[in-house]
């Protein structure tokens, strides 16, 4: 039996992070649910308990159901049928499975008939499903739909919705069209209101929309007539029940092929405004996207220890010379790494995770009753915090499912390039990670914000004041070395940009990038204090990596005159 | 006409055959349970499945699982709990052990007669015995028409049900009228994986005999919500013929236990590592030569 829960011990380590507590404490609220119902934790220990009780089932869906499928997923796919979509079948088992499971509306509220399940877990559970099938991964996790509709529709839309939401039913977000990709301002989806039906009616095309057929979708529709920025976008509830958008076509993807990428035809189809006018991309879109990215970054890091294992595994059964290949020096290197990678990504993933948790848990609070100046606090806090890890994540964890699933390949040799084995799939498949929900390069534009205003420099401080142990003291001694560096490198980054304007854009992905491995190095540290036995080797192995990806950017930054933006100028 | 209210299944804690490690043996030659996961018997969990469908298809029925061993035990009626039953019985006593098939489906039958289902849901046979003896043993000791290798419940009613077998050269669908038992194969549909919230619901559930060694905050906490209590028979709860349970009541004998040598055609060289013992092991379970 497998169960990708069980068997992940990294997942069990993070679950038990301290500040798990604390994140209970705000999602629970003093237990009250536990009045009301029957599945509801009594105190911390028994949540954590039922959290890992979840995520244990969530586990052997993933070993035994989802990964057994999606290799035929991957071949037959989804088609469009009289105008809608037809999953493969095995996604529909896999839908199944999950709603037998009773795994829908994983992080909503119980009056919604929820789980109540923090972010944290709700990640966990998006990077089992990711492992055993990322294609997959894309309709299940886009639940979090839900989340955004949780956050800021009326309680009206909230008790239409939601329930159907954890009783299974799928979820999309319709933003992108033909002309509208990462320039979102520039979306045409006209919606009208419709006074004698007393409705919204939406018209217009949608084009990459992940799961366009799903049953609820949010759609980001131009609501003020004349407007051409964001300023004129609402954000819309479709439901398909009421019918009007038809599917005009499914994308013929490099991979995730199990998920439909729909091309979808809005003709007067009724829809329901979520919130505030005009609030639609500015609030309401930069939210899904958040906890979108985080998704992606949940996905990549489930794509890692996919690919990572299947190398492995093939490592240790294929023979050549006379023993298997594992045994070479430049094929075990290859391994540590990717496990290293696999390990320092998800490191990052449930470091934002739990920061998300908490402010988020807080702002839901705070529509409740007025937060205490300390709350309040806390909340600025960790949404600061959160909002600079998240671009870190995603683009950390994408890029390595890319590298990871390379190597994966190429210790496969000629048979990993053969249509044998998973890893050409999980190739396929990590491929579109670093592009959509913002490609690597606007990551990069989000998160070199954190760079200059010194989110990341403040977090660093915070990690270096953590205690070491004798066998992290040397990385610890280098990290702070390094800590200098970036400081210095930020520095003249910002002194020359304002002689040659384009400077920071030019250098910003290497800063970000600087920032990210200091970061990810020291919450690797901190593992490794914690479960020497588990995390010393895979981080000092990490902190290597760290270390040259460190120097390189820097040397390059250090000898990089003010010149170059004109140099690399097209 | 009766309505259909109460469905049992039969259901048994068995070790983990299909998945033999080095350990699985003694040095003495028998089975090492202690290196054995105890899991539910898988078609066992076939026939919850069997048995569950059922209750969706019958407004207002119960689906009740019936167990007979030692007190641990009672982790597969939780399971079954989580999976989507809705309580059970554990059947357990001294008096019971040493049961062969003859004596356990006495027992079972006994309980049976004091639980009064209207339907009866057994896996076909157990991994650890396959004997596949004791449902139909149980049917006819309570007088009950069986359908024995069950693949896929067609209809139900309040007085019959249609059930398609899996026979070894095709299959065959039959009517029964009820109530009845039904053997199920492991080719009719896999169990429903445990749901989430019935995991936290029943996840402190406890028979007669772990609420007596629990703490007081757990006992109170099931004291409060009755349906968190899995009913324990003893031997005396079910009026049993003492002479007919256990030991005493088990004819069968094992008369002498051989060690099985197979006549190898192809000669296959094994060093004593542990690797390549468990690589044999794997190729044997694979093969299913073993489990």
């Amino acid at each position: 039996m497998a169960n990708f829960y069980t068997d992940n011990k990294d997942l069990q380590y993070h679950l038990s992070h301290p500040l798990m507590k604390r994140i209970i404490e705000l999602k629970e609220r003093n237990f009250a649910d536990a009045k009301l119902y029957d599945y509801a934790p009594q105190d911390t220990e028994d949540a954590l308990d039922s959290y890992r009780r979840v995520l244990d089932i969530v586990g052997e869906v993933c070993g035994e159901v989802i990964a057994a499928n999606a290799e035929s997923v991957d071949h037959e796919g989804p088609r469009v049928v009289n105008d809608h979509v037809e999953y493969a079948s095995g996604t529909v088992k896999n839908i199944e499975a999950l709603i037998e499971a009773g795994l829908g509306g994983m992080t909503l509220p119980r009056k919604y008939d929820g789980l109540n399940m923090p972010v944290t877990c709700f990640a966990m559970a998006n990077e089992m499903v990711a492992r055993a099938d990322a294609g997959f991964e894309n309709i299940w996790g886009l639940q979090d739909c839900a989340e955004t509709i949780n956050e800021f529709a009326s309680e009206e839309i909230k008790m239409k919705f939601l329930p159907r939401v954890s009783a299974g039913e799928t979820c999309a977000m319709d933003l992108t069209e033909p002309d509208a990709g990462s320039d979102l301002g520039a979306v045409m989806l006209k919606a009208t209101w419709d006074e004698e039906g007393q409705t919204w009616r939406l018209n217009g095309c949608k084009r990459f929309i992940t799961n366009g057929d799903g049953d609820i979708s949010l759609v980001l529709a131009r609501t003020e007539e004349g407007t051409k920025d964001a300023r004129g976008l609402s954000m819309l509830i479709y439901d398909k029940r009421d019918g009007g958008v038809k599917v005009r076509r499914i994308e013929n993807k490099l991979g995730i092929k199990g998920s439909p990428t729909c091309e979808l035809v809005f003709n007067n189809a009724p829809a329901t405004l979520v919130g505030d006018r005009k609030m639609g991309l500015i609030k309401y879109v930069m939210s899904l996207m958040n906890a979108a990215r985080l998704g992606i970054s949940a996905q990549s890091t489930g794509l890692c220890e996919a690919a990572y294992r299947e190398a492995l595994k093939y490592a240790q059964e294929r023979e050549q010379f006379g023993k298997p290949i594992i045994k070479f020096a430049a094929v075990s290197e290859m391994l540590k790494n990717m496990e290293a990678k696999t390990i320092a990504s998800r490191a990052l993933l449930y470091e934002t995770a739990r920061f998300v948790d908490i402010y988020k848990q807080l702002n839901h609070i705070s529509h409740d009753r007025s937060l205490e100046s300390e709350e309040r606090q806390e909340m600025k806090f960790y949404n600061r915090l959160a909002d600079g890890f998240t671009p870190l994540a995603k683009m950390f964890a994408s890029e390595y499912a890319n590298e990871v699933a390379y190597d994966s390949i190429q210790i496969h040799g000629g048979s990993g390039y053969m249509k044998d084995y998973a890893c050409e799939r999980l190739y396929r498949d990590a491929r579109i990670m670093n592009i959509y929900e913002g490609t690597t390069q606007l990551q990069v534009v989000a998160a070199i914000n954190h760079v200059t205003k010194g989110t990341y420099l403040e977090q660093i401080m915070r990690y270096e004041e953590e205690a070491t142990s004798e066998a992290t003291k040397p990385m610890f001694d280098k990290l702070v070395e390094l800590r200098k560096l970036y400081e210095s490198v930020v520095e003249r980054v910002e002194s020359m940009d304002k002689e040659a304007a384009g400077y920071k854009d030019f250098h910003a992905r290497r800063l970000v990038e600087i920032a990210g491995y200091i970061i990810m190095s020291h919450i690797m540290l901190r593992q490794a204090r914690e479960m020497e036995s588990d995390y010393l080797n895979p981080t000092k192995i990490f902190v290597k990596y760290a270390i040259k990806k460190i120097t390189e950017a820097a040397s390059y930054i250090e000898a990089s005159e003010g010149s170059d933006v004109e140099l690399f100028k097209a | 006409m009766k309505k259909v209210t109460k469905i049992v299944v039969l259901a048994k804690q068995v070790p983990d055959t299909r998945n033999v490690g080095k350990d699985a043996m003694t040095a003495e030659g028998t089975v090492n349970r202690a290196a054995l996961a105890a899991i539910f018997n898988p078609e066992d969990l076939n026939a919850l499945e069997m048995a569950l469908q059922m209750k969706d298809r019958i407004e207002g029925a119960t689906v009740e699982v019936l167990t007979m061993g030692p007190q641990r035990a009672a982790d597969i009626i939780r399971e079954a709990m989580f999976r989507g039953a809705d309580g059970g019985y554990l059947l357990s006593g001294r008096e019971f052990a040493g049961s062969d098939t003859l004596a356990t489906s006495y027992a079972l039958s006994c309980a049976l007669r004091k639980i009064n289902p209207d339907i009866i849901v057994a896996g076909r046979q157990a991994i650890d015995g396959d004997t596949a003896q004791v449902g139909p043993q149980v049917a006819e000791k309570l007088g009950l028409p069986q359908v024995t290798y069950a693949e896929e419940l067609v209809a139900i009613n309040d007085t019959e049900i249609t059930i398609k077998r899996r026979l070894e050269r095709g299959s065959e669908v039959v009517v029964s009228p009820l109530p009845a038992l039904i053997t199920v194969n492991s080719s009719a549909k896999e169990c429903r994986p445990r749901n989430a919230k019935r995991v936290m619901k029943f996840k402190y559930a406890l028979a007669t005999s772990e609420m007596a060694v629990a703490e007081d905050k757990a006992k109170a906490f099931i004291e409060e919500r009755p349906y968190l209590h899995i009913v324990e028979f003893a031997a005396a709860d079910v009026n049993p013929d003492p002479e007919q349970l256990g030991l005493s009541g088990s004819p069968t004998k094992v008369k002498k236990i051989e060690n099985v040598v197979f006549q190898a055609k192809e000669a296959k060289t094994l060093t004593a590592d542990d690797a390549d013992i468990n690589a044999l092991m794997v190729e044997l379970i694979a093969s299913h030569t073993l489990g």
